[in-house]
């Protein structure tokens, strides 16, 4: 990690630390993160973020009025969003975080209007017709890696991205 | 790119780029109604991503949620009514079936969906 962490400040939260102790004192089994062995996967950019259409995947339980709420039970659908929706129709639903910033603005968790004006100043060419949602928190790491993920890869192939944004929650 | 507010977890995931914002979870992008803050988080964010020729390197950005940084202390930890009491599991539980924000939502996607016009819930069986 390439961190520096001043006297004042705590060091970021350590989350997987938090959660085997919150389990521990459960008396649940330990949680099994996703641990990937170096080096990432690494694709070098081709053309600068201005010249770049820019798509998004956000695991912030984020869906559209008309569109089917996710579950809360290892749900591996997703969501497309239309990149010129209203965003007084996006709600959030979500089992681990607590939503009521995100419910005040969407863009906590799905920064659309935000990097719509990004575009509007030149940093990013364009947003891809749709950015897609789904629901984090799934626990088999296998339906993630079967069902959801070749899904969001296809649609993100099918959409001609340049370049992609992950916003977990 | 990754954007994140769990440095650890996206660290141990192997991101190839990552932007760390030292928030509560739920704030990944910024903070509610602070539309200049979130403009500099993701202009911050966006030139990360094309600074970094390092894979799996993850930048800190230089925002703090608040003065003091108390509220890490309670971030993830279990739930304890009282000293030296049991932890209480007061998770969410995993409810199997769709959670609508609101009634109107649930409405609306039967309408939806009753009419054949679905707006994009793939993987969902009707």
């Amino acid at each position: 990690m390439n961190s520096v962490t001043t006297a004042e400040r705590e060091p970021p939260v350590p989350y997987i630390q938090r959660t085997r102790e919150k389990y521990d004192a459960l008396g649940y089994d330990e949680f099994r993160w996703l641990a990937s062995e170096p080096p990432a996967p690494w694709s070098p950019l081709r053309k600068p973020l201005a010249e770049s259409h820019l798509g998004l995947i956000s695991t912030g339980g984020v869906y559209r009025n008309g569109q089917t709420a996710f579950s809360y039970k290892d749900d591996t659908t997703y969501r497309a969003i239309p990149t010129d929706v209203e965003t007084s129709q996006l709600r959030a639903t979500h089992f681990a975080y607590d939503l009521t910033d995100a419910r005040t603005d969407i863009n906590c968790v799905f920064p659309i209007d935000t990097l719509h004006r990004l575009v509007g100043e030149g940093a990013i060419k364009g947003l891809t017709q749709s950015f897609y949602t789904c629901m984090g928190g799934i626990y088999s790491q296998r339906r993630v890696r079967e069902e959801l993920v070749p899904a969001l890869v296809e649609r993100c192939v099918d959409d001609e991205i340049d370049v992609v944004l992950l916003v977990p929650v | 790119m990754s954007m994140t507010s769990a440095r650890d977890i996206s660290a141990s995931a192997g991101v190839p780029r990552g932007a760390f914002l030292d928030y509560p979870l739920g704030h990944t992008a910024g903070r509610p109604n602070e539309p200049e803050l979130n403009h500099s988080i993701m202009a911050d964010t966006l030139a990360a991503f094309e600074a970094i020729d390092e894979p799996g390197t993850i930048v800190d950005l230089s925002y703090h949620w608040a003065d003091s940084d108390e509220w890490k202390d309670g971030a993830m930890r279990p739930f304890v009514p009282h000293p030296g009491a049991a932890a209480i599991d007061d998770r969410v539980e995993r409810f199997p079936e769709p959670q609508y924000q609101t009634d109107d939502d649930a409405e609306a996607a039967a309408s939806t969906h009753a009419g054949r016009e679905c707006l994009v819930c793939a993987g969902v069986d009707f």
